[in-house]
């Protein structure tokens, strides 16, 4: 099942689901035969495009947005909060290509802040799919909820085992249950999940306890599996977002907020990530499995040394 | 949808529309006073909206979301007084209510809210509501509805990229039952639009765009009558009329005055000027202008 596939049949059970674009067809390019007039393309126009999503949603329509993320949030940004944030008409927004997955197309199309942009809207939720299985196992959950989304498209196949049903608001935890908080909590969302799940294998094989957790829905966030991870020795979180407004934020801000201390760090981008094809992209901007386990073994033996002083 | 043909205002038409635009413009002064509006944009677009409401919309002042109604979205928000009054001589809410324009019991402030009934949606920020505009046309066609929707723009607001960009896509998507209507006062803010960044030819511009448009005297009923009369039609192309108006109108020493944008009036200015409504003479300021806001 792909992304494109549910889409079309979301929408052909449910007469109110329009999809929209802004000439970003890539991942959608069979929906218009399928929908007809309910895909509805306005060419590359971010800011109207967002406009008459909200007035289509005035009108009792579901509207998906399909656009590439960087422009969609940014952009169009004052349109989402404006036109769809005072009020909190359903329009789900699906950014295209967010964060790493904009691969070599250079800063302008970085997607990387998108995440801080999003949660700061008062009443916008924030779905960031680890990959593609999750985007599909979501997005019926995400359509029928009558707050407006924004959506961290990602159509890889799957990066780590799913458990469990999808509920928003619920993450996805890995790791043994021993009972007692592991080493280290590895805390991510979006593509980078997966190689936090990698970096965990990695770190297990040197005989740590270690966890990942999922969060699948950064808005709401599931605060009871933030604070379970926080516990570990060491907590890193893990997303390709700027360090800034994202989920390293989200989750100091729920430490503070209930006066705990943690020893957290951040794997994030923290510029401007080296355009490169993904794989290469992902190694250079130090996301990638080995990446993660190299500087979470080092954050470890500093928190030793640091303990025997 | 065909051309509507209608006749002429009769005598006790117009009559009706000049009260009620007078007691329009009395609402925008009284709240110009207090804590004030933007009473020269309000004065401006008030004969607009009250023929618009009297004459064209298809509404209900007693179910205003009926789904058959035509939609009224006011994209240069700050004029809202002129909407508050309008909606509240046609019984949308209780005049009373405009008493409790600016008070944090209730949510009649300085741009519009769809707390207070008739109001479709909120606006403040220019650019935004011809494109929300062009998604409830799009709606309206792609259920095959007839319904209308009209959304005032300023001249000013012509400024902004997004309008243009909706007006383009407004054509691309054939969308003949979207009207805008241009409140061409001839000022933004502060300045006169043609000294700060030329607007004209409007009318030809939206024609350049693929719309249908047409230049009226914003204050002449009789005018608007013809040219919203003759403004049907399913040839694909939305529909522009551009108001020539004069911000201020009704207050000869507010008239065209670029330094009276935000007013806050005197309790001796609201008195005199609602005296000069009621036909007597031009009321001499007393308060700065240029007030900040
Ligand atoms: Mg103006």
């Amino acid at each position: 099942m792909s992304y494109e596939r549910i889409l079309g049949d979301l929408a052909e059970r449910d007469e109110r689901i329009v999809v929209m674009t802004a000439e970003n067809r890539a991942a959608i390019r069979g929906l218009p035969a399928r929908l007809g007039s309910r895909f509805i393309d306005t060419g590359i126009t971010e800011m109207t495009l967002v406009g008459m999503a909200t007035g289509l949603a005035l009108r009792g329509r579901i509207p998906v947005v399909h656009a590439l993320a960087a422009f969609l949030t940014l952009r169009a940004y004052e349109f989402i909060r404006t036109d769809i944030g005072i009020t909190g008409v359903p329009v789900k927004l699906v950014g295209y290509v967010p964060g790493i997955l904009s691969e070599a197309n250079g800063p302008t199309h970085q997607a990387i802040e998108d995440l801080a942009l999003m949660r700061a809207i008062p009443g916008l939720r924030v779905f960031c799919p680890a990959d593609g299985p999750e985007l599909v196992a979501g997005l019926p959950h995400i359509v029928a909820d009558p707050h407006p989304w924004y959506i961290r498209y990602v159509d890889a196949a799957a990066r780590l085992p799913h458990t469990g049903e999808f509920a928003i608001g619920r993450a996805e935890v890995h790791g043994d249950d021993g009972g007692t908080p592991p080493d280290v909590s590895l805390v991510a969302c979006g593509y980078t999940a997966g190689e936090a799940h990698g970096a965990a294998e990695i770190l297990r094989q040197d005989g740590l306890r270690v966890h990942v957790v999922n969060l699948r829905t950064l808005v709401p966030v599931d605060e009871s599996a933030l604070l379970e991870a926080a516990r570990a020795d060491l907590v890193v979180t893990v997303e390709d977002h700027r360090r800034v407004g994202g989920l390293h934020s989200r989750l100091c801000e729920l430490l503070v907020a209930r006066g705990l201390r943690a020893n957290v760090r951040a794997v994030a981008i923290e510029d401007w990530f080296t355009p490169a094809l993904l794989a290469d992209a992902i190694v250079h901007a130090g996301l990638d499995a080995g990446s993660i386990a190299a500087r979470t073994r080092a954050w470890l033996s500093q928190l030793e040394v640091d303990h025997v002083r | 949808m065909t051309t509507r043909h209608r006749p002429p205002l009769t005598p006790a038409q117009l009559a009706d529309l000049q009260d009620l635009a007078l007691a329009v413009r009395a609402h925008c002064v009284r709240m110009a006073g207090g804590g004030g509006c933007f009473l020269g944009a309000s004065l401006s677009c008030a004969d607009l909206v009250v023929y618009l409401y009297r004459h064209v919309l298809q509404v209900d002042p007693r179910q205003p979301d009926r789904e058959d109604r035509d939609w009224f979205l006011l994209s240069k928000g700050h004029d809202v007084p002129a909407l508050y009054g309008t909606l509240a001589e046609l019984g949308f809410f209780p005049r009373e209510r405009l008493a409790k324009h600016l008070s944090p019991d209730d949510c009649l402030y300085w741009h519009p809210n769809r707390g207070v009934p008739g109001v479709e949606y909120h606006s403040g920020s220019l650019g935004h509501l011809l494109a929300v505009g062009a998604g409830v046309a799009l709606d309206l066609k792609l259920r095959g509805h007839d319904q209308k929707v009209y959304v005032l723009l300023g001249d000013g607001e012509l400024n902004e990229g997004s309008v243009w960009e909706a007006v383009l896509v407004a054509a691309a998507h054939r969308l003949d039952n979207l009207i805008v209507v241009v409140d061409r006062n001839g000022f933004q803010a502060n300045l006169r639009t043609e000294e700060l960044v030329p607007l004209e030819p409007i009318a030809d511009k939206f024609r350049a765009f693929g719309w249908y448009a047409a230049g009226v005297d914003g204050h002449d009923f009789n005018a608007l009558h013809d040219v919203f009369s003759e403004l049907g039609g399913s040839d694909g192309r939305p529909r522009a009329v551009i108001a020539t108006t004069v911000r201020g109108r009704g207050l000869r020493n507010l008239e065209a005055r670029a330094d009276r944008w935000f007013c806050r009036l005197s309790d001796g200015e609201v008195a005199g000027f609602l005296a000069e409504l009621r036909g007597g003479g031009a009321v001499d300021l007393d308060t700065p202008g240029l007030v900040v806001r």
